[in-house]
């Protein structure tokens, strides 16, 4: 079996801009893989170009198929994303709020089946949403929200997972609570997962390889603790931090610079 | 992720329970149904173009009985014969003069406001609508030029009869793709960060440009001017079955096109690229609905001229009390838009009897308070 994705020499530019410059990645099945890397490092336009939604120079393969050669609906049922801060449609219902998730199940004329119907039920139930389903979408909380974004994404049955940023609006419990589910669910459904991720503890927290993206181009890849290093993030980050090394992972700490003695006036 | 005061009083804001059978049954877990358009809605547009065509050819200087008139349709219709009871006079003043009127008047109706309801979908706006996209205009301006075309060169004397040219449609919809086409490339200048404003800030510029140049065209052939003038304020008064037979399949091509397209304009709701990676294609998808919706509404308008807030009204009304999915606001809007417009009219030309009233000032005079009274009970009820 191929592996869900396969990165060769991969480019993007974005209105004349380069952002990526000949990216070499896979992400091997079953696998979580989180891109890190500074602001403007191509984090996003990476995943994008992965779902398809960018054009790009070099050549990117899903599950073995050459993505240019994918038409869109075989793709959306290949490969789901969250995008970073997805669109929430004024007065939609949880229900039909992933009920669009079988778009790619359902001929562009037609409307859903019982199929699809029992599809969305079993992501509802699954993520917890189900007492929700009849609510809207703007009316959930944080946390409520970025689980329906989730069951969105699963309704679509796609076994490739692209996160952008799964967890930047939550609070470190609801953090928490969505990387659990969705590492839960890919140790359950056979999920493979390509994400972004600022917050580098957290990362290192839930993935077992980093990339590390400078630049618009990969610098570094390997288990968390290869990645998070002292020297690798002061020297692409210019950050001055502390790695911890705890029994779950690498955890950066941030330093603040050495303050001069108070002069008493 | 911006939010329209008036398309966040969705569903729920119908006061949940109490809503008319709204197709998805808030409140109770888990067999939840998608929303739809049910039943009950649908019943309800079906009975309020009823009651709107009747009353249309029921009143008038001359009162007629329901049953009467009822019993003139069927006889209208091929091999059944039934005598109506009404004299030779009110038989004719029923087919002759309130029949076409009345039908025309639907079909505008539900032509603009299936438009309208198409364009918010399309661009995401709860503000579209084919005045402020400026689709009207631009279909005026074109009208406008086909007329003065037809005097200026043939010399000809069409538009003075009771029916419209039909070159003029075909100019209307080259103006009103023109001006949505330059209303949309005007508005996607904000690039990532446009805001619904933006569109509708162009919108108004293309308005004014094409009302600058159709205003050019009425002095430069003045003998136009008051014909021209008398068609801007909308009219359905010189309403024969011409002008019904010429409208009636570019309404049925937009319905059909629009309706089959209803669920897709649900997908675009989530915006372009999440369409996308759904597997839908939303350029496709909105260039078509560009294409027949503005067809619709140049028809619309060489016909009847320019009739405003339909198209803004009524798929808000029928967002704001029967859901808020495409699936619902499309075929409602059409079904209240004929009913809307088929009373305006009735009011337009009973009102101030014998005068009458242009029909697009009393859309604009009774759709802006109803809409302000609907948006407020609505959100009280939240």
């Amino acid at each position: 079996m191929s592996d869900p994705v396969e990165l060769e020499r991969v480019s993007v530019a974005l209105d004349g801009q380069p952002i990526l410059h000949g990216v070499d990645l896979t992400v091997p099945e079953g696998s979580w893989v989180t891109v890190i890397g500074p602001n403007g490092a191509g984090k996003s336009t990476l995943l994008r170009a992965v779902g398809g939604l960018v054009a790009f120079g070099g050549a990117i393969r899903l599950f073995g198929t050459p993505l240019r050669r994918l038409p869109r609906r075989d793709r959306a049922r290949l490969v789901a994303t969250v995008a970073q801060d997805p669109v929430v449609p004024p007065g939609m219902a949880v229900l039909d709020y992933v009920l669009l998730g079988r778009t790619p199940y359902i001929a562009p004329l037609g409307r859903e089946s019982a199929t699809d119907l029992a599809a969305v039920d079993a992501v509802l139930e699954r993520l917890d949403l189900a007492g929700l389903a009849g609510r809207r979408l703007e009316s959930l909380s944080g946390g409520e929200r970025q689980r329906a974004f989730l069951a969105r994404a699963l309704a679509q049955g796609a076994s490739l997972l692209l996160l952008d940023e799964p967890t930047t609006a939550l609070d470190i419990g609801h953090q928490q609570d969505v990387l659990d589910l969705v590492d839960q669910l890919r140790r359950d459904g056979g999920l493979t997962v390509l994400s972004t991720m600022h917050d580098l503890s957290v990362a290192g927290g839930y993935a077992d390889r980093l990339v590390l993206l400078v630049d618009g181009r990969l610098v570094a890849a390997g288990p968390p603790r290869e990645v998070l290093t002292e020297q690798l993030l002061s020297e692409h980050y210019r950050a001055r931090v502390t790695v911890v090394d705890t029994g779950h992972g690498p955890l950066v700490v941030p330093v603040r610079p050495a303050r001069s003695a108070p002069t008493p006036s | 992720m911006t939010v329209a005061p008036a398309k966040a009083a969705g569903n729920d804001a119908a006061g949940g329970k109490s809503a008319p059978a709204a197709g998805v049954r808030r409140g109770q877990a888990p067999h939840r149904r998608p929303e739809r358009l049910s039943v009950g809605w649908l019943l309800a547009g079906v009975l309020a173009v009823t009651i709107a065509a009747l009353a249309g050819l029921a009143l008038g200087p001359v009162r007629l009985g329901p049953l009467g008139i009822v019993r003139q349709l069927l006889d209208l219709v091929p091999g059944v014969d039934i005598h109506s009871g009404l004299s030779t006079r009110e038989a004719a003043i029923v087919t002759d003069l309130r029949l076409p009127r009345v039908c025309l008047g639907l079909l505008v109706g539900a032509t603009l406001a299936m438009a309208g309801g198409t364009y918010q979908g399309m661009f995401r706006n709860p503000l579209a609508d084919p005045y402020l996209l400026g689709v009207a205009a631009g279909a005026g301006m074109g009208a406008t030029a086909a007329i003065a075309a037809e005097h200026g060169f043939a010399a000809t004397e069409i538009t003075g009869g009771p029916g419209t040219p039909v070159l003029v449609p075909l100019a209307a919809f080259a103006g009103a793709l023109l001006a949505v086409l330059l209303t949309y490339l005007l508005g996607a200048t904000g690039g990532r960060y446009r805001t619904p404003a933006v569109l509708i800030l162009a919108g108004v510029a293309v308005t004014s440009f094409f009302t600058a140049i159709q205003g050019y065209l009425q002095q430069r052939y003045a003998q136009t001017i008051r014909e021209v003038y008398t068609w801007i304020m909308g009219r359905l008064t010189t309403a024969g079955w011409h002008d019904v037979l010429l409208l009636l399949p570019y309404t049925v091509l937009m319905a059909i096109v629009v309706l089959a397209l209803r669920r897709q304009l649900d997908v675009l709701s989530v915006g372009d690229e999440e369409a996308a990676s759904l597997g839908a294609h939303p350029t496709r998808i909105r260039y078509t609905l560009i294409v027949v919706a503005s067809l619709g509404t140049a028809a619309a308008v060489s016909v009847s001229g320019l009739i405003g807030f339909v198209g803004l009204i009524v798929p808000h009304t029928v967002r704001l009390l029967a859901g808020s999915s495409y699936r619902v606001i499309l075929p409602l809007s059409m079904l209240f838009g004929a009913a809307f417009m088929a009373l305006a009219d009735l009011a337009a030309r009973t009102v101030l009897a014998p005068a009458e009233i242009p029909i697009g000032v009393v859309t604009a005079f009774l759709g802006a308070p109803f809409f302000i009274v609907v948006l407020r009970t609505t959100r009280r009820l939240r």
